[in-house]
């Protein structure tokens, strides 16, 4: 293997999931300039590690605006939801009441129906 | 030290517990604890200040929103940093489609001021500043990656969930990534030795 064709292999080698293919290997192991590219990504990779413990100061305020969009939502959603136990709660009654109109209805043409067979029977 | 985190660690999760049972308080108090980071991881993947302050808005009320599904098999933070990709990765999005030019191809002047050798990159505070000029300049997909996956060490898996991609298209993004970023650090160290 070359030295340019190993550079562009390097950096899929510093993953910790996946074996370092055989080539790459025993090319880095006897070249000093393969080895001192590898050592420039794992410096560079040591430093992005560093990076995670620099925090940047957010400019004040951003907390409090953040709590109130969270008060906001929630409030919304507690909105949402009464109403949303409200429509659920007419939506039963209305449908009780239709159902209640419906069997009476029933009842109602029932009773006629016998009603007209008895009067045809005794005439 | 590691006492203090795993004090740390438990108080949050006692936090996202009760957060979980419906309690606002508790939740505060994790936005409280941890929108510092959140914030940080923000702007990293935004590059900009209002859309980080968006972003942080955004992350916060998606985990309200979400806490019940958090399962609490990884640490609320870790699942913070996943809510803020994906939050991030929607904004920008947005703001692609509303902006005619693409900024983030534009190369930004150079630092003169900056002095450090890349061989002593990682040891030094000069060192931090110009990776981070380095980060910063890297196109936004391949900055995401580098951020999410060599900064903050989030799995591939969990990356590509995120941003919608394909675990193998993570993977090719990350190493493109760190090839482009150490070819940035090449540049930035050439020209601040030019500069001297």
């Amino acid at each position: 293997m070359r030295c340019e064709e190993v550079a562009l292999l390097i950096p899929s080698t510093l993953d910790d999931d996946g074996p370092v293919a055989l080539p790459v290997q025993s090319h880095v192991e006897s070249c000093l300039r393969c080895q001192a590219e590898l050592a420039r990504y794992r410096r560079m990779l040591r430093g992005l590690q560093l990076l995670r413990t620099q925090f940047l100061e957010p400019a004040p305020g951003l907390l409090g605006l953040t709590l109130a969009a969270i008060g906001d939502a929630s409030e919304q959603h507690a909105i949402r939801s009464l109403l949303n136990k409200r429509r659920l709660a007419y939506a039963g009654a209305i449908g009780g009441a239709v159902a209640a109109a419906g069997a009476a209805a029933a009842v109602v043409a029932v009773h006629r129906s016998r009603r007209r067979a008895a009067t045809a029977l005794a005439t | 030290m590691q006492n203090n985190e795993s004090g740390e660690r438990d108080h949050l999760q006692g936090l996202v517990e009760a957060a979980r049972d419906g309690s606002r308080p508790a939740f505060d108090e994790l936005v409280r604890r941890t929108y510092v980071d959140t914030y940080t991881l923000a702007m990293r993947l935004t590059g900009n200040e209002e859309d980080a302050r968006d972003v942080v808005q955004d992350a916060y009320l998606r985990a309200w929103k979400g806490l019940k599904r958090f399962r609490g098999d990884a640490q609320f933070t870790t699942w913070m940093y996943r809510i803020t990709a994906n939050a991030s990765y929607t904004h920008v999005q947005k703001r692609k489609r509303l902006r005619t030019a693409n900024l983030e191809d534009v190369e930004e002047p150079v630092d003169p001021r900056l002095e450090a050798r890349p061989e002593a990159m990682a040891e030094s505070v000069a060192g931090l500043a110009e990776l981070t000029e380095a980060v910063d300049r890297l196109p936004q997909t391949l900055r995401q990656m580098v951020i999410l996956k060599d900064v903050y060490g989030l799995p591939h898996e969990a990356i590509a969930e995120e941003l919608g991609i394909s675990v193998a298209a993570a993977k090719v993004r990350l190493h493109r990534g760190r090839k482009k970023l150490r070819d940035l650090l090449d540049e930035l160290d050439e020209r601040s030795a030019h500069a001297v």
